[in-house]
């Protein structure tokens, strides 16, 4: 969900991209990092822990705990909190340590 | 390879002081910054600061942010890398950069002299499933809400009740999600009464001597429970209380980002009023290594007015170090460090103090210089 | 207590509060300022020299009631929305009070609000007298209260419209 007004803040109309998570088709803004777009769109599981496969979701934003590490176009591990948002990016959740197959 | 006379890592409030006062006396700068935009922590603060006119008191921490950023951009002698992650600091006085749109170019950078100013990540608090989806840093909170305008959850339950927990609940109010309240484990509130004031005010309660118990939840949070602790940090049994969040914002402290320092061979130490381990410096924000300079959060965890000001006082010498100097170098420093001493001339910022006295050099210096 | 929950009590007020003489005269401010912090606005945004000057940025403000017009353009300029500006002779009956307000929805001069009190309790219905936006965001709020609560209503919550 999004922010439509704010006391404080403007939020103008940014560029709407479509981009496809675990196969499917999602809409984000274009440039906002892709953990941003991802929990908009309510999407709060972003990776799952090596072991025991718990859900890891956003937590720090500024690139440092590594619980938003996705593969990105086929490159695993990306700091997705960090990472802008393009259009036409697949995005897959990541189980464990991530690989490039 | 890059050549230049100061490097300055990291582009917050204090980063950005740096550059200026330094760029201001002719000395070449590069800037590298790893955040998507420059500003640090600034460009989320949509709160008034307080301080004084010359610490930008009454303006918003965004437009401090955007006429600093304005600023640096005009100055000719400044080159600025956004979106770029200091690797490692080097023994001949470099330090490594990892940039680009996939991160795929490396440069090396040779500086005469560095100012570390990469600032802190926020402390995480250990409890039972506190690694759910839905338990976020309050700064994480933050920068979805103001930067992006996503809105994290429909119902907060902030712990911690410093400026930031306080801060970022009244912000939460403002984007119109609900909050539900605050834990704070210890008796008092810690932050700005006013901040706590203005909460209440709009009907949200902090639960002093309170702390989380238990997190429920299979693939995000669902429900919490609080609880009072007693003079031990013990729960009290009988006082649980169940709230219906789906979002928990961590707000229990931050820890400097001293990586490259203690890379560099600084001597570093621990010293629990700064928030944990930092470099040790003299009253010109120079480390035990005479070419590493520190300002802002990295240097001790305090608030963004006392970072500019660090951030002034280490390009000032860093700079001078170089003989790039301004005509009344000698009065601006002392200029700087008494604005300084006076912001920190409250009984809330004793701590901080101790924690600086603590922190001083003292003379001494690196075995690795 | 005010370290505890944020609320200031009647021994925090008293030290604070203009006496009855002046409150009775018209509008003055009242500045919910307790703790000594780096920050001076107030006195600096002052064009009475009512909020005198600090000799000390950590001071706590010093008010010349006197000299104090109640013209409120220091609410807004308080980063910690502390200051607030009561007039008790607006009516017989009735205290006009004058507060910040950085939330949505906006209200509108002659809106029912909801007035509340420092723990964010409804206490009634207020009108609103009137609305300034402000340049820097922090809005005044003018509502019209019982004198009998003037010392209670600190705070407001407007009803959202379109229900959105």
């Amino acid at each position: 969900m999004r922010i439509k007004k704010h006391p404080i803040l403007d939020f103008p109309e940014k560029e709407k991209v479509k981009f496809t998570l675990d196969g499917n088709e999602l809409e984000g803004v274009k440039g906002e990092p892709i953990a941003a777009s991802l929990v908009a769109a309510g999407v709060e599981v972003l990776s799952r822990s090596i072991k025991y496969s718990r859900p890891r979701g956003f937590f720090c934003a500024i690139g440092k705990c590594s619980s938003c590490l996705m593969k990105v176009n086929g490159i695993p591990n990306v700091r997705t909190c960090v990472t802008k948002l393009e259009a036409g990016m697949k995005i897959e959740t990541q189980k464990g340590k991530g690989d490039f197959n | 390879m890059i050549k230049t006379d100061i490097a300055v890592v990291g582009g917050g409030p204090a980063g950005l002081s740096a550059a200026i006062t330094a760029g201001v006396t002719g000395a070449r700068i590069v800037l590298v910054d790893d955040g998507l935009e420059l500003g640090g922590q600034l460009i989320k603060q949509t709160h008034k600061f307080f301080g004084s006119e010359k610490q930008f008191a009454g303006i918003r921490g965004i437009e401090i942010a955007k006429n600093m950023i304005n600023e640096l951009k005009e100055m000719k002698n400044v080159d600025i890398y956004q979106n770029s992650t200091v690797t490692g600091y080097f023994e001949d006085n470099a330090i490594t950069i990892l940039r680009g749109e996939n991160e795929d170019i490396f440069d090396k950078v040779y500086a005469e002299k560095i100012i570390i100013a990469t600032g802190a990540s926020e402390n995480m608090l250990p409890f039972v499933n506190s690694d759910l989806p839905g338990v976020y840093g309050a700064g994480a909170v933050q920068t979805l809400m103001n930067l992006y305008g996503v809105i994290p959850g429909k119902s907060i339950l902030m712990v911690g009740a410093g400026n930031i927990g306080l801060i970022v609940s009244y912000q939460l109010i403002q984007a119109g999600i609900h909050v539900e309240g605050i834990v704070e484990a210890l008796p008092t509130i810690g932050g700005y009464l006013v901040h706590a004031s203005k909460i209440r005010r709009l009907g949200v309660p902090i639960y002093t001597t309170h702390t989380l118990k238990y997190v429920y939840g299979n693939e995000h949070v669902e429900k919490v429970k609080i609880c009072a602790i007693d003079k031990n940090y013990e729960f009290i049994d009988g006082t649980e209380k169940e709230l219906d969040v789906d979002t928990i914002c961590l707000a229990v402290g931050l820890s400097p980002l001293s990586d490259l320092l203690w890379q560099s061979g600084c001597h570093m130490e621990y010293i629990a009023e700064l928030g944990g381990h930092v470099a040790l410096r003299d009253e010109n924000m120079k480390t035990t290594h005479d070419n590493i300079f520190i300002a802002g959060d990295v240097a001790g965890i305090e608030e963004a007015s006392s970072a500019m000001l660090e951030g002034k006082i280490a390009g000032l010498n860093a700079a001078e170090s170089l003989n790039f100097k301004i005509e009344d170098f000698n009065q601006l420093n002392v200029k700087l460090k008494s604005e300084l001493a006076e912001l920190r001339a409250n009984p809330l910022s004793e701590k901080v103090k101790q924690g600086i006295k603590k922190a001083l050099t003292n003379g001494m210096r690196s075995a690795s210089c | 207590m005010l370290e505890k929950n944020g609320i200031p009590n009647e021994e925090n007020l008293e030290r604070i509060y203009p006496d009855k003489k002046r409150l009775a005269r018209g509008p003055v401010v009242i500045i919910e300022c307790f703790q000594k912090i780096p920050c001076d606005p107030c006195a600096a945004s002052c064009k009475f020299g009512a909020i005198k000057p600090f000799k000390d940025i950590n001071d706590l403000p010093k008010i010349d009631f006197d000299k104090c017009t109640g013209c409120g353009i220091c609410i807004s300029a308080c980063p910690g929305l502390a200051i607030f500006v009561l007039d008790e002779n607006y009516s017989k009956t009735e205290s006009l009070l004058k507060l910040p307000y950085e939330l949505l929805p906006l209200p509108e001069k002659g809106d029912d609000v909801w007035a509340l009190d420092r723990d964010g309790q409804k206490i009634c219905k207020a009108k609103v007298a009137r609305f300034q936006k402000v340049k820097n965001k922090t809005n005044v709020v003018s509502i019209v209260i019982p004198k009998n609560i003037s010392m209670k209503v600190r705070s407001v919550k407007v009803e959202d419209k379109n229900n959105e």
